[in-house]
């Protein structure tokens, strides 16, 4: 039990800190908020997951459920309204220019 | 009415799972503090079939195990363009046209546009919504129409 719990957690782990670094890594404001996607979504469920089964007799395991839940019904609605702020004030996204072979641009922050 | 006692239910419910006392005292202000959050919304006049969906319920499951198998997938996709680098990346912003009727459901298929990884709902007019998304298949693969095709079933 405790072995698969430790599984759940470092996969976790990994997915957050590969959030993180798509945060710092991607080049503007949509494409990071993608990156963020990944953090709120499999990496919290696997690191709820993983406490889940440290505790898997009680109410923790209820409780631990609801906060999975909240948190796939808020994040989206959260995400969305970042993205309609963002393009609302006329923040326009890098977009991919190339169509479908010739490779314009590669651009770093 | 049916609205009003599912939303006793599930409040009676969430107050239980969060509490875990059962001493009188303890019980007779849970029945108090839903009895008033009760009147509240009825005063606000939100109990009905948009806050407590009870006609989606039996759909629902099923709609759920899709969907977590897809945001799975997504994970995967975007962690590994992570870690390629922005070399590999493709972001698009397209309009897509969503064919549900009920605002619920239009709901329902934005969040579940930007609960996957990689898609983002921008803006939503009417039945087009704006999509951001980090690589051309996700763009297409939303295109190709599965999850449009299983929200509008899941609202019929």
């Amino acid at each position: 039990m405790n072995i698969s719990s430790a599984l759940f957690l470092l996969i976790g782990s990994f997915l957050c800190v590969s959030g993180g670094v798509g945060i710092l890594r991607f080049p503007d404001f949509y494409t990071r908020m993608h990156a963020v996607g990944v953090t709120e979504t499999l990496a919290t469920a696997m690191i709820l997951i993983g406490l889940m089964l440290q505790n898997p007799d009680g109410l923790v395991v209820l409780k631990l459920m609801i906060i999975l839940l909240m948190t796939l019904f808020i994040s989206p609605t959260a995400s969305h309204a970042l993205a309609q702020a963002a393009i609302h004030n006329d923040l326009m996204p890098e977009l991919d220019k190339k169509e479908d072979n010739e490779k314009v641009k590669s651009s770093n922050p | 009415m049916r609205h009003t006692i599912f939303l006793s239910l599930s409040l009676t419910a969430f107050w239980l799972l969060n509490s875990g006392h059962n001493t009188a005292l303890m019980l007779s202000f849970g029945a108090i503090s839903i009895a008033f959050v009760l009147y509240i919304a009825h005063r606000m006049d939100v109990v009905d079939h948009e806050s407590q969906p009870l006609h989606l319920t039996l759909k629902l499951p099923g709609f759920y195990a899709w969907l977590i198998k897809e945001i799975i997938l997504a994970n995967f996709l975007v962690v590994k363009h992570i870690w390629l680098g922005n070399k590999t990346i493709s972001p698009t912003m397209v309009t897509i046209k969503a064919s549900q009727k009920t605002d619920i459901g239009k709901v329902i298929y934005a969040n579940s546009i930007t609960l996957t990884p990689g898609t983002v709902t921008v803006n939503l007019e009417g039945d087009q919504f704006m999509v951001h998304a980090l690589l051309r298949e996700s763009i297409e693969d939303l295109q190709a129409g599965e999850m449009d095709r299983r929200v509008t079933q899941l609202e019929n």
